[in-house]
């Protein structure tokens, strides 16, 4: 803005001829100059304040840039297009998406085809999108449009609902599929026996009842693994207070895991003789599920090795080791979700029931302590679990005897901790 | 990317981008869907990703035009013209992706007695790993980033490796099996494509590290 413009030429000609004039009137010159003075001066004070400026010009740019500040600091991501690219994106959003989104074309910032709709509509809405970030993600777009060109898009992460209504559905589904399956031949096999009646030699019909046998045991076991499963569940937050003596359940479940055939294949390492507060048949069933899972899916005439000892921290473990194939690192994260298989055709075939090591997880959960699954590919794996004592050993004096992985981080202030309490 | 004296040169890339984005959505919805559609039998939604794809077709001519329009008005250099000619190849194969899905969302009335049909439980997590894989790529192009384009490149030997198991899997399965031979040939079928969909989805991100960097990714990544 110039500044001749804000100099009041008009008003101070007018001042000058009213002074003219009042000479001409004949009035004194003093009050004429005074008069003069007062006038002008206060013509130019006026002038000298800023401008009022035009309403319009103020709320245009309250949009923009406020907008930058408003939404800055806000917890949910939040985005500003303008034209369809993106203009503004709040710290939570540029943490979700990256720097490299802003000035971009939302479409490169949401490419599911729900959300490219939603950005062409001009209407406020919302959309629910998956893989936004990561592949399994949800998420929900919300879009409010505030006028022509601009738009704010709210993103809501929906993930974590979406997690809990599908494992619950994914459980149904599979407990019910996995009743199914033996149901169906059971059903199968006796249908064939009563309609052939004596038709069938008696080779035949043994093999039939055989398999008859065979698939309603399969179907007992998961019966009584479901039900574990959920009595263990239940009583989650109880802690038990049964004193255990756990070198003689370790041998003693071993062994009955194994089975006279292949009891040959354990070896034992025991080190310590530990006692825990527990629940004998649970544990048991930790050190059953664990050995079976050994032989089972261990190199066919590998040893397996059970061991207990204690760890630096004066807790007891169990380690139970095979030689096998091993399992992929990607799915260990998921071995103690309920029927999940690593290979489903060859654990069905060996009578898994994909519950035992959500089991095992779930009982020691319930006494304080602690699965560590470890495995390499073609070298075998390792499930050790890890309960704190009931009796307070000092740790020094049982040094741990097989390789040790808790050492990586207990402190001796831990091990201290422990022991008095 | 620094900004261009002419600003329409800089709408003309950010639509072209995009328009890719949007391509390799749909490409990645069809890989799911059709999977979906696989598994659980559901002709109606096979259907549907076999109409999306002519969207998909409708874009990557409009990536074509665009981007010969670009070439021929503006005259791009350097990192510009790298990131057109990447564009230009990138919406090719993403359409051969969404090809891909197309027919295994094709196959889905093929395959009988499913409730029985045991095989049919290898592929989802095939499937998955491929539509990681286009899903990191697109991203990787969306962030310019060649760091993420050369571990999807790494990831493709896994979903190799899926294929083989699978495909043995399934062989040895025909062989126990000769009633199913119809349907395991599909899911053969099917395992192969994703197996292609895998090497297309690497074949996009050595373009995205072309774009960013001006060279192609060094042998031993691939």
């Amino acid at each position: 803005m110039g500044s001749i413009k804000t100099i009041p030429v008009a008003g101070i000609l007018l001042a000058l001829l009213t002074s003219l004039a009042l000479l001409g009137l004949d009035v004194d010159p003093i009050v004429t100059a005074t008069v003069l003075l007062v006038w002008i001066g206060s013509l130019l004070i006026a002038a000298g304040r800023p401008p009022e400026v035009p309403q319009r010009k103020v709320e245009q740019s309250l949009s923009i840039d406020s907008m930058r500040g408003l939404i800055e600091s806000a917890s949910t991501p939040l985005l500003v297009t303008e034209r369809n690219k993106i203009a503004i994106a709040n710290r939570a959003a540029r943490r979700m998406m990256g720097q490299h989104m802003i000035g971009q074309d939302a479409r490169v910032a949401f490419r599911q085809p729900e959300a490219i709709a939603l950005l062409g509509a001009d209407r406020t809405g919302k959309a629910i999108v998956r893989g936004l970030v990561r592949r399994q993600d949800i998420w929900q777009i919300n879009r409010q449009r505030v006028d022509q060109n601009i738009a704010v898009i709210e993103l809501i992460n929906r993930t974590a609902e979406a997690d809990i209504s599908r494992a619950h559905t994914d459980f149904v589904a599979n407990a019910s599929h996995e009743l199914r399956t033996p149901l169906a031949s059971i059903l199968g096999y006796v249908e064939t026996l009563s309609e052939s009646g004596d038709s069938l030699d008696s080779p035949t019909s043994k093999k039939f009842l055989g398999t008859i046998e065979r698939e309603a045991q399969r179907l007992q076991s998961l019966i009584g693994d479901l039900m574990s499963l959920s009595r263990v569940e239940a009583e989650k937050h109880d802690l038990p207070q049964q004193i255990v003596e756990l070198r003689a359940l370790v041998e003693r479940a071993a062994r009955d895991a194994a089975g006279p055939q292949r009891v040959e294949q354990l070896e034992f390492d025991i080190a310590a003789d530990p006692n825990v507060r527990g629940d004998r048949q649970q544990l048991e069933q930790v050190v059953r599920n664990l050995v079976d899972n050994a032989l089972k899916y261990g190199a066919s005439d590998g040893t397996v090795t059970v061991g207990l000892d204690l760890t630096q921290d004066g807790q007891a473990r169990i380690v139970v080791h095979d030689e096998g194939e091993g399992i992929a690192p990607e799915q260990i994260p998921h071995l103690t979700r309920r029927f999940y298989r690593t290979d489903p055709g060859r654990s069905r075939a060996s009578g898994g029931t994909g519950l035992g090591l959500a089991i095992v997880k779930h009982i020691v959960e319930r006494h304080r302590g602690r699965l560590d699954i470890d495995s390499h590919l073609g070298k075998g794996t390792r499930v050790a679990v890890r309960m704190p004592t009931a009796d307070p050993i000092p740790a020094a004096t049982t040094a741990p005897t097989t390789t040790d992985q808790a050492t990586r981080t207990e402190a001796t202030s831990r091990d201290n901790a422990s022991i008095a309490s | 990317m620094a900004d261009h004296t002419v600003k329409a040169f800089d709408e003309d890339i950010t639509r072209l981008r995009g328009l890719i984005a949007e391509m390799g959505g749909l490409a990645e919805v069809a890989i799911q869907d059709s999977l979906e559609a696989m598994i659980r039998g559901d002709e109606e939604l096979g259907n549907r990703v076999v109409a999306s794809d002519r969207r998909i077709d409708a874009l990557e001519s409009e990536v074509d035009k665009l981007a010969v329009r670009i070439i021929a008005l503006r005259a791009p250099m350097a990192d510009d013209l790298r990131e057109v000619i990447a564009a230009l190849k990138i919406a090719g194969v993403v359409e051969r992706i969404g090809d891909y899905s197309k027919n295994i969302a094709k196959r889905v009335g093929m395959i009988e007695g499913r409730d029985r049909f045991e095989p049919l439980t290898l592929l989802p997590a095939m499937g998955e790993l491929a539509g990681e894989m286009v899903h990191d790529v697109l991203t990787a192009y969306a962030a310019r980033d060649p760091s993420l384009a050369r571990e999807v490149i790494s990831t493709d030997a896994k979903v190799d490796a899926f294929y083989n198991s699978i495909f043995r899997n399934l062989v040895s399965h025909m062989v126990e099996n000769p009633a199913t031979i119809s349907s395991a040939a599909q899911l053969l079928f099917i395992a192969r494509n994703l197996e292609r969909i895998g090497d297309h989805a690497t074949n996009v991100a050595e373009m995205v590290h072309f774009a960013a960097t001006g060279s192609y990714p060094p042998e031993g990544d691939r």
